[in-house]
């Protein structure tokens, strides 16, 4: 009983230490709150790099947190809020990138090729149909007399 | 059977080879400045010494490095005894002392030399932030209007001063002479 006792405010003590890395923000209301989350899981933690900054623990994400709250306190816009970070840490910062001459591939290729693939594969499955209904499985009755002969030569053999 | 679809899985290897090479060279932690080309943000911050007030006006005037360092990276101590000798040769060089304890600061500055024109001392890392920095040490290159012309993440040693920053900082000495 003693032993789980400890394990139980070990375990508790610990899970404290977990929570110390989230942030408490006071929100104006749930509207800001979720543009708060939005944004941070919009935008990308420049120093680790696969991670945004909702999820990053680096300095700089916590910082960059910080400047997203005071923004949402001042009333900017979530564009105001993106276009101050891209003006700082470039379009990298961006998990959804801005859809421009240089972006355009990005936003479309995965369209193109999927619509490629169709387009191929129904060439293909076409290419192969026609033959398919010109030409007859039916053997003929001198192939058939060809293949008996050929099969009794097999059995003959065993 | 049409011959040339057999070069089709040739042609696709060589041109993934092409770029996983290319990929190989790649440093994708190093990001590219936003801020190349504009000018340094405005800033008034006080000396790491605290002896003075510095703004963008006082970063006007000659080309310089700009370093952003802090005691809390390893990188920078590694990096400051060549600053030291930079600064030695002439080249001028400002520092920025990002997020950092201040008297700490200090302290290292009295230690290890001082390299520094300029000390300003960035505690909460507004003006890194501004200059979107995300690391220590960075080193910007700003010609003498005090427009950022390049950005050197990492350390500053010989080969880097050598092979990036020196052409282009005698390219803005230079272009600073009437």
């Amino acid at each position: 009983m003693k032993r789980w006792l400890a394990a139980a405010v070990l375990g508790l003590s610990v899970a404290g230490m977990a929570r110390a890395a989230i942030d408490t923000y006071q929100f104006r209301d749930d509207a800001e709150r979720e543009r708060y989350q939005q944004l941070t899981k919009e935008l990308r933690c420049p120093k680790c790099q696969n991670q945004d900054i909702a999820d990053s623990n680096a300095p700089i994400a916590a910082d960059l947190r910080r400047e997203i709250f005071r923004m949402l306190g001042e009333g900017k816009s979530n564009q105001q809020i993106v276009d101050f970070m891209v003006d700082r840490y470039g379009d990298f910062v961006r998990y959804k990138p801005a859809l421009s001459g240089r972006t355009w591939l990005l936003w479309f290729g995965p369209g193109i090729l999927l619509v490629g693939g169709f387009v191929a594969l129904a060439v293909i499955v076409r290419r192969r149909r026609v033959p398919a209904a010109q030409g007859s499985h039916e053997l003929s009755v001198e192939e058939r007399e060809r293949l008996a002969k050929l099969l009794d030569k097999e059995q003959n053999h065993d | 059977m049409k011959r040339w679809i057999m070069v089709v899985p040739l042609a696709v290897f060589l041109l993934m080879a092409v770029f996983l090479y290319k990929g190989l060279f790649l440093k994708p932690d190093e990001l590219p400045s936003a801020m190349i080309g504009k000018p340094f943000p405005a800033f008034s911050l006080a000396s790491t010494q605290g002896d003075r007030n510095l703004t963008q006006a006082d970063l006007i005037g000659r080309p310089a490095l700009v370093n952003v360092w802090a005691t809390w990276c390893p990188s920078c101590k590694v990096e400051h005894p060549y600053l030291n000798q930079l600064a030695q040769q002439g080249v001028v060089i400002h520092g920025i002392n990002y997020k950092d304890d201040n008297a700490a600061a200090v302290k290292w500055l009295a230690e290890f030399h001082n390299p520094y024109q300029l000390d300003i001392r960035d505690e909460q890392g507004s003006l890194g932030l501004d200059l979107g920095v995300y690391g220590a040490p960075e080193t910007f290159l700003i010609d003498a209007k005090g427009i950022i012309r390049y950005k050197h993440v990492g350390i500053v040693d010989a080969t880097v001063w050598r092979e990036q920053l020196a052409p282009l900082y005698q390219g803005l000495v230079d272009e600073a002479k009437p």
